[in-house]
Order: structure tokens, then sequence, then C-alpha cells
């Protein structure tokens, strides 16, 4: 049998269980699959962390340099945010240029940091107009099982959490931690049928009919959202997916900056 | 957004409630609509949104290039929306960069959920988007020109496609965001509407808001999409109804 056959069973199969409230891994319609983090995975990196949902896995590294801020805001840091969904991380993935999701992906968990304003970028600036500290959150997608954009925002708020300045190697002064003042975390919902599901799995994600991530902060706000894939949400559903991603993104964040 | 360290923040709302422009919240911008506006195009539209520029044009269903995405129980739909590098102030250096390539993605997956690709297997829908003049909003510009043009095309769909950017601007939820609330507000929030299932297939959203914002936000933008969906099926009319004939052509 052709994979878009299997593929087409598979789906049809993944809906008919969700009308009957159910999932193909037996978790609940508003269950996330197991969650853990690693903090601190990679020491070359200023800050790191390995977080894993389910069978997803990223590592995400956190690098400080010092270089140029941008012409039209000499006060502030610069950020930026790649995300790589290298071919190991999944059969379907080649090597070459980033595709249309990889970029999806790092721009939708760059929003969140950026829009939360996580890190305070004027505290980045070394010599308004000359130097400042460059952040680069890199998001290294090892394993691909469904949910990247939580995974890997997940991933970015934990080592970003951790990072330290390295003022030290860059004769800057002295170490300090890297000041993360709000911490976005997102949570991605996916329509099967009627029912909307958290953290869709690889398959459910082949399934669903459309996709919707909102990310929250500490403080109850939404701070963006992205709806993806092919389908459609209502007014309603985006309000009650809200509620349910405050609740969800309270869980995440503690793990997030846990130990 | 986008404004740490950035020029002197304007005076977006005035005390008696009017915007920058003069807008009170729930105004839109003046919005023109031409269908058919380009010669070689299968379908096409032109849109002036408050002082956005953009064209839109519709290839297909034809061929796919390249050949290993063709889909055997569907059509594909393809598309790429780019910005001209004279569009903003500060000349944009051409060709697709990322933000580009998100916008087309979602705009490609909206347009998928309302046409009827399985009607037309193994073929691609390509819709292309070319922003000439910039003004905030013109991913829902581009995505108002491309729903008429897939419409002017002849590509049968659930609905058209009217698409609003919502968001907030000195602690108020405004509707149609123009450039400097865009730079300086709070929040902005573009979304794409079904006006017949009342569903959004294109949603995103940057800024701060709480759930009650959110929720009014939702329901202002609705309110907005409804108000362009009249003017884009006017747009067909004035092409079709009256006999005016084809391509009226950008100048007039």
């Amino acid at each position: 049998m052709s994979n878009e056959v299997t593929a087409e069973i598979l789906g049809t199969h993944i809906l008919d269980l969700a009308r009957e409230g159910r999932r193909l891994d037996g978790r609940g319609l508003d269950e996330y699959r197991a969650v853990s983090i690693e903090h601190g995975f990679v020491a070359s990196a200023d800050g790191s962390a390995l977080a894993r949902i389910g069978h997803s896995a990223v590592v995400c590294g956190v690098k400080l340099e010092p270089g140029k801020p941008f012409p039209d805001t000499p006060n502030a840091g610069v950020l930026t945010t790649n995300a790589e969904l290298v071919p190991l991380s999944n059969p379907t993935f080649e090597p070459g240029p980033p595709h249309p999701r990889a970029i999806e992906v790092s721009r939708v968990i760059d929003r969140a940091i950026r829009a939360a304003e996580a890190i305070d970028l004027k505290k980045l600036c070394v010599t308004p107009g000359e130097k400042t500290w460059v952040c680069y959150v890199d998001v290294h997608v090892i394993d691909h099982s469904g949910n990247l954009i939580d995974t890997g925002s997940l991933a970015a708020l934990a080592a970003l959490t951790h990072a330290t300045l390295p003022a030290k190697r860059f004769g800057i002064g002295e170490d300090s931690p890297l000041a993360v003042q709000h911490f976005p975390v997102e949570t991605t919902f996916a329509r099967l049928g009627d029912a909307i599901v958290v953290d869709p799995s690889f398959d459910e994600e082949l399934a669903c009919q459309g996709r919707l991530t909102i990310a929250t902060d500490e403080a109850a706000n939404v701070v963006a959202m992205q709806k993806g894939l092919v389908g459609a949400f209502s007014p309603e559903d985006v309000k009650s997916l809200a509620e349910r991603a405050f609740r969800h993104g309270d869980r995440m964040r503690k793990l997030a900056i846990g130990g | 957004m986008g404004s740490v360290g950035a020029k002197e923040v304007p005076v977006l709302l005035t005390p008696d409630g009017k915007r920058i422009d003069g807008r009170h919240l729930d105004d839109l911008r003046e919005i023109k609509i031409v269908a058919g506006a380009l010669h070689q195009a299968d379908g096409s539209a032109y849109v002036e949104w408050g002082a956005n520029k953009v064209m839109a044009a519709v290839y297909g269903p034809r061929e796919v290039h390249p050949r290993h995405l063709q889909q055997n129980n569907k059509a594909i739909v393809q598309c790429k929306y780019n910005m001209a590098a004279f569009s903003v102030d500060e000349r944009k250096r051409p060709g697709l960069d990322r933000r580009s390539q998100e916008i087309s993605k979602v705009i490609a997956e909206a347009f998928e959920s309302v046409i009827f690709v399985e009607e037309y297997p193994r073929t691609s829908i390509d819709v292309y988007i070319e922003v000439l003049q910039a003004n905030a909003g013109t991913r829902c510009a581009g995505v108002v020109a491309a729903s008429v043009a897939l419409a002017d095309a002849g590509i049968p769909m659930v609905d058209l496609l009217p698409s609003v950017a919502v968001g907030k601007v000195a602690g108020q939820i405004v509707l149609d965001l123009k450039k400097e609330e865009d730079n300086f507000g709070e929040a902005d929030m573009p979304m794409a509407l079904v006006p017949q299932s009342g569903r959004l297939v294109l949603l995103q959203m940057e800024g701060h808001m709480t759930a009650d914002e959110l929720g009014r936000s939702l329901d202002l933008g609705v309110k907005g999409c409804r108000a362009i969906y009249e003017k884009m099926k006017q747009a067909l009319r004035d092409r079709y109804e009256t006999g005016a004939g084809p391509a009226a052509g950008v100048a007039q």
C-alpha cells in the first residue's frame, strides 16, 4: 500500500476516535503527552535545554555574542531565533534550504519571545549605537513526532531562563545571568472533526483540519497566535482555546523555569 | 511593537477617541477593489486599501511544477506573497525573506481551506500577491485581492475570504491598523473569515491582549470582515453584472 493510502486510513481512524472523545495513543482530548526538560544539555552554549513532549525532542542552545545594534534601535540588543528541522528528525525531511514549515516554526517561537518581551533588550545594550549583546536562540529539532512549536518554545524558554551573559569571555566585565523578565509558553491545538485536541502528535497533525497555537505569558496575556494548516476555527473556538492555553501554559511555564 | 528605543511615539488616540487619521475605533480605511485588473492572468484583482496598493493574480488549475508536489486526490494551492523593493520607506531587499515565506504559507493554507481542491486532482492553483505600496495590513489586502482574483478565475470555492487586522492601540481595541498604529500599538491580529460558516481560516496575533480583549477583538474583526465581504461582492458584480466588460484596469 502506498503511503498516501495508509495515511488516509490512519487519518480516518484518528477522526473516528476523536468523535468518541478518544485518541490514538490513549490520551484525553485536553491532555499533553509526557513532558520533560533537561536544563544545560549543551555545555558549549551559554544557555541550553533539551525538551521532550512525547517522542518529539528539541535541543535549544542560546549563544550570546557582542555585536552591533540595528541603526533604528541603537539602545537595544538584538534577538534572533532560528529553527532547524534537520533531516535526522524525520524521514520526510530533506537537506536543503529551510522549508516553509521550518520557517514558520522559528517565526512563531520568535514571535512569542519577542511579543512577550521575555528578554529586556535594553539591558543587552553595552555602548549605545555601537556595541550590544546579540542573543541567538537556535532551536534544533532532533526528533519530530508532532507539535514542534510547543516543544521548541519550551526548550527555548528553558534555555533562556538559565542562560549566562558571558561577559568575561569578551572582556566586558563579569558574567551574569541573562535577565529574563517574562515567560511566554506556546500551546498548540488541532481540530479533529468537532473535537479540538491539545498537543497534536505527528499523525494527528497530518489528519487535522487546522492547527492553532496560542502563546500566553505569566500575567494571563495572550502574546501571540498562529493558525496553520488547512482548516478553520470559529471565534468562539478561539476564545475557549485561549482559556485552555492559559491553564496548560501555567503548568508548562513551571516545568521550563524549574530546577 | 519592535519599538524598543525607537523614534518618538506619535499620539495614536485623541481624548475624544479619534485615531491618528481621524477614524473611529471601528472604522475601516477606504477600500477600492477592482476585479479583473490584469490581462494575462486567469483571474486577477487590484486593491487599494488606505495607503496599501496590492495586486493579485491567479493561474490555474494548471500542471504542477515541480512535479513531485503533485497530489493524486486534489489540487495543491501555492501562494507567493511578495513585497516590491520600493513598497516601504526603507528599500526592502528584493526576494523571498522569511516573513514573506511564512505569510505565503498561511495564506495558501487559508485558501486551500475554502477552495474545492478535490475537483482538480494533479493540478496546481497558483496565487501571486504583489505588494506595490505598503502601509500595514498588506497580508489582509493581499488575501482580499487574491480571493477576488480566485473568483475572477472561476475557481469554485465555499465562499470569498474577507480579511482584516484588529489591534490594540493606546489601550483600545481598534479595527484595521495603519502603519503608525501597527508600529507603536500594543497588539496586531490579522484574520480572514469564511462568512458562510463564520469560521476563521487565517489567524495570527502578536502583542499583548487579555482574554477579554481577545474576545472583543475577534468580534470586531468578524464585523470588519463582513463589511469588506460586501465590497468584494460588489467588485465582482461591477465586473460581471453591469456588462462593463473585462479588465477595467488599474488606472481607471
